[in-house]
């Protein structure tokens, strides 16, 4: 067992989640709230396609070593995904070829030299002939497509066993239809990579669809851990500055109009340069090249998070100046109630609202920020699958020919279908919880 | 026999859930009456209004038939439509801060509308706009043509409104509630200016009102709303003398004006007093090298006391300073001079040395609704200050919540609700439950009433006289509005411009003032009408 950093962080990230919805049952107002977060069909699909994503990153969050050198770290969706993770090309295939895309020179049996593609080594090797691919695949499909559905229904209909769906305004039929055309599509693309590359392999011959899967971890972490970041700053100097206003205020506004004169990207790659020399120096450190990404992977959140508190403090300083003149504030200063109490109690809970609107709306934001970082090379380590390294990659494939665009692809699909849906869900949550928005 | 200038015949609001906002409200009004539509808040008036310009939002349903001189409203297409609104029809509102655009002259906004409605271009259109600036009684009107809402007063603004909804030489004038925002001696002026423009030109006015003041002033014939419901219809004299409806009679009990005066509190000892207190607000320097700006004085040597289970009123306009006298009195703001609160200087001492003493001295906001943490329940609001004072046992604290919440009128039960599932009225006895939870000498009570409507403020003044007679607690009752000071203060204090211009018993000051500022006052207050109506 091998427990890293961001392991730790992915877990505790999932914990205070589900934190957040236990305490949800005891707070009526909350409870109703999301409720009506719920009742959107978009949201409710939404929520379906996170919780997915949510999975695959815990699943890719219990590490141990192996005695194999060529894997040192495997974590347990490495497991799940048997050949697609094991099955490693020479270089190039395209998606659900069997013969690689570069040529060899070999000499045949009848001893004429000729140059051909060759056949791949983990793909299509149960076929006796090529002819049988197109059949194959299709076969393959049906069966894959209809044992995931059909697993999803099962599930579903157990769950309607257990009365889970006793709230008739919540969309469940949404719910389900989701799940099982998302079961559907993940089992066929499991039982697929078991035979062939479906998204084709990458320039070392690495499955492309198991990279694409890998760097949910990396968005996701990037994205919730980031955004947990700049919560503590954004919420005490946002709230401190408005309620104590005078100096502490003045501080706190040169503090973030200093920083947000500065050039975010060029604040950023200069503390990530930095923080790369001094992991390059001090190689001695990290046990295995997967820790030290590790180490640097969490970095970049935190240069970051360093950097992007500044929006919500603001929002968050002018509620403040509002709420410290509100009846209500002054009724507790007449009680002789402190000013940590009055923050803790009257101010904090009813700026939950913004804070949370933030919270969804500056993820799917920074899922980007970190293609933007790794495409330019201060994001993520290298060796670290993310769809900004792939995309990076990409650049030089875009330009060969015949094009490699499945890297491209692979890491645009992820990001979309990630960022789509929390946007969905952040657009959802905005309007129920922003009292300015209008509810149709 | 008069033509009718506007008939509604069953015209009705409805909400997508199909509830029912306006009820099958019919009335019509002759050309050159005033019709006033008078209820409480949330009883329809004022959607019925929109509903006649056809403003409604877009959740809301209309249906009925609204005829203006003929033409049928409710079939005439958005284009025609806008041609009624700001033309035949005007609106003027309540708010007068919000309906001006800040960023527009004055003038340049009452010129849209004659650009939109008239034919008059260029600098007739400006002579235009002046004219009508001089009629509705804007001094220097050529020069104020260029200046922006905020160097404008309020009544000036409302003015100003009168003249935009006047540009457009309507048939009908829409006031909902037009003079609400603005204190009584400017109330008082703005009404005469609609008076004398109605007589003068002839104006159809629907009136939109709460205050029977306004309607014994103004109106000819009355229209009761009561739940979306147009429940009677009245000319003015049977309105105010032989109206059958419960509801109407109840409407002008509640308004009544009380006759009978409380005589002072005999001499008991003093639980508040202040000498020269004083509150200044630093004036800002406007750059570097600037001279500071000189300080605003809001509170300018004030000497007054309260005794024990006596009720003081201070009475004056907004601005005049009474809501930071509260604040200084409460320690909120800074202030110099001396308070003497049970025998204890308030001035100087600090937080720490406070906190013993906030127990006593407690306080009722205005706003019902901005009063409470809406994200805590009634119970934990009310416990806050028991639970900050430490005053009782703990393990008898929600009990005593409970017991406070039937001593105001509601319901034990009530403590696990949160303040946004009661009305306005539920609220103020909430906010009177959380001042006695810590069983104080003293409550300053800031406008507790002025949110409240007629009938609602009679209940809760009723709550205050019995808690006081109970308890023998003293209230600082700071109010602008005269006609419910004999109700419930033994003495009143006028306050104009930071100063104490008058104190006396409530009967020396209400009926024999002899300051001028209180004359004024008290001969702008819209309940003189009323009495001479009943009279």
């Amino acid at each position: 067992m091998l427990v890293l950093w961001s392991d730790v962080v992915v877990w505790l990230l999932v914990l205070s989640l589900v934190g957040f919805g236990w305490q949800l049952k005891r707070d009526a107002l909350a409870r109703e709230r999301w409720r009506l977060v719920a009742q959107s069909h978009t949201a409710l699909a939404s929520s379906v396609i996170l919780l997915w994503f949510v999975l695959i990153a815990l699943a890719d969050s219990i590490h141990w070593r192996t005695d194999d050198p060529y894997r040192p770290v495997v974590s347990v969706l490495d497991v799940a995904l048997g050949k697609m993770a094991t099955g490693q090309e020479k270089s190039y295939s395209a998606p659900f070829a069997i013969e690689s895309l570069w040529k060899e020179t070999r000499q045949t049996e009848d001893g004429s030299v000729i140059r051909a593609p060759v056949a791949l080594k983990y793909a299509g090797t149960h076929l006796n002939d090529a002819s049988e691919q197109a059949t194959d695949i299709v076969q393959q499909s049906i069966f894959w497509l209809v044992v995931g559905a059909g697993l999803a229904a099962i599930l579903v209909m157990l769950l309607a066993r257990l009365r889970l769906f006793k709230d008739t305004d919540i969309p469940w039929r949404t719910a389900a239809l989701t799940l099982v055309s998302l079961s559907a599509l993940s089992a066929w693309l499991w039982g697929m990579g078991q035979s062939y590359h479906v998204l084709g392999t990458g320039k070392v011959g690495q499955d492309v669809l198991y990279e694409t899967l890998k760097g949910v971890r990396t968005g996701m972490l990037i994205g919730g851990l980031t955004t947990l970041l700049t919560l503590p700053f954004a919420i005490s100097l946002g709230i401190a500055a408005g309620y104590f206003k005078g100096w502490v205020d003045d501080a706190v506004q040169y503090t973030y109009t200093t920083l947000n004169a500065v050039p975010g990207v060029l604040l950023i790659a200069s503390a990530m340069l930095l923080a790369q020399l001094y992991l390059a120096q001090h190689a001695e450190l990290f046990a295995s090249e997967q820790e030290r990404a590790d180490v640097r992977l969490l970095l970049v959140c935190l240069v970051l998070g360093l950097t992007g508190w500044t929006g919500l403090a603001r929002i968050l300083r002018a509620e403040s100046l509002k709420l410290r003149e509100m009846e209500y504030v002054k009724a507790a200063k007449a009680f002789g109630v402190s000013d940590g109490k009055i923050i803790g109690r009257h101010l904090l809970p009813n700026v939950g609202h913004l804070v949370l609107i933030a919270v969804v709306l500056d993820f799917s934001g920074l899922v980007l920020a970190e293609a933007v970082l790794s495409y330019v090379g201060i994001g993520v380590d290298p060796t670290m699958p993310s769809w900004g390294n792939m995309i990076n990659l990409a650049r030089q494939e875009l330009n060969r020919e015949p094009v490699v665009w499945w890297n491209l692809f692979g890491a645009f699909a992820g990001m979309f279908t990630l960022v789509l849906s929390a946007n969905l869900l952040a657009d959802r949550i905005q309007q129920v919880f922003n009292p300015r928005a209008t509810r149709s | 026999m008069p033509t009718s200038l506007l008939a509604v015949e069953k015209l009705s609001v409805q909400l997508t859930d199909e509830r029912k906002l306006v009820d099958d409200v019919s009335f019509s009004m002759q050309k050159g009456e005033v019709f006033a539509l008078v209820g409480e808040s949330g009883s329809g008036k004022s959607l019925t209004a929109l509903a006649l310009m056809r403003l409604l939002p877009g959740n809301m349903k209309l249906s009925g038939r609204v005829s203006l001189a003929e033409s049928d409203l409710l079939s005439l297409s958005e284009a025609q439509m806008r041609q009624v609104r700001g033309g035949r029809i005007g609106m003027i509102f309540q708010e007068p801060m919000t309906a001006l655009n800040p960023l527009m002259r004055v003038g340049d906004q009452i010129a849209e509308v004659l650009q939109l409605q008239t034919a008059l271009r260029g600098s007739a259109q400006r002579q235009r706009v002046i004219e009508l600036m001089e009629e509705v009684g804007i001094p220097d009107a050529s020069e104020r043509y260029n200046w922006y809402p905020h160097q404008l007063s309020g009544g000036q603004k409302q003015r100003i409104m009168i003249a935009m909804a006047l540009a457009g030489e309507p048939e009908l004038l829409i006031a909902d509630e037009p003079t609400t925002a603005l204190d009584v001696t400017i109330q008082a002026q703005v009404l005469e200016l609609l008076l004398s423009l109605q007589q003068k030109r002839g104006l159809t006015i629907l009136f939109i009102t709460h205050d029977m003041g306004l309607v014994a002033q103004l109106a000819h014939r009355v229209g009761v709303m009561y739940k979306g419901k147009l429940i009677e219809v009245l000319a003015i004299e049977q309105f105010f003398k032989s109206a059958h409806h419960p509801y109407t009679r109840r409407l002008i009990a509640n308004a009544l004006p009380v006759t009978e005066f409380r005589s002072p509190v005999a001499h008991s000892e003093t639980v508040l007093s202040t000498e020269a207190l004083t509150v200044s607000f630093a004036g800002r320097r406007k750059g570097w090298l600037l001279r500071k700006q000189p300080d605003t004085i809001a509170v300018n040597g004030i000497d007054l006391h309260v005794n024990k289970g006596e009720t003081l009123a201070l009475v004056g306009e907004s601005g005049c300073g009474k809501t930071t006298l509260a604040q200084a009195l409460l320690k909120l703001v800074p202030a110099k001079g001396r308070i003497s609160f049970l025998n204890h200087a308030l001035i100087g001492m600090s937080e720490r040395e406070m906190r013993p003493l906030r127990k006593h001295l407690q306080v009722v906001f205005q706003d019902p609704y901005g009063a409470f943490n809406p994200r805590m329940t009634v119970g934990k609001l009310i416990r806050e200050g028991m639970d900050s004072l430490n005053v009782g046992e703990p393990s008898n604290r929600d009990a005593r919540v409970a017991e406070l919440l039937s001593l105001v009128g509601l319901e034990p039960a009530h403590a696990g609700r949160y303040p946004h599932e009661f009305s306005g009225g539920q609220r103020q006895r909430i906010g009177i439950a959380r001042a006695l939870a810590v069983e104080p000498s003293l409550i300053i009570c800031d406008e507790p009433t002025s949110a409240l409507d007629v009938t609602v403020r009679g209940q809760i003044l009723t709550l205050l006289d019995e808690l006081q007679q109970r308890m023998g607690v003293s209230y600082l009752f700071i109010t602008h509005d005269l006609s419910i000071v004999p109700r419930i203060a033994h003495r009143v204090a006028v306050m104009q411009a930071g100063n104490i211009v008058e104190t006396g018993t409530t009967e020396e000051v209400l009926t024999s003032p002899k300051e001028a500022y209180t004359q004024r006052l008290l001969a702008s207050a819209p309940h003189r009408y009323l009495q001479q109506r009943l009279a």
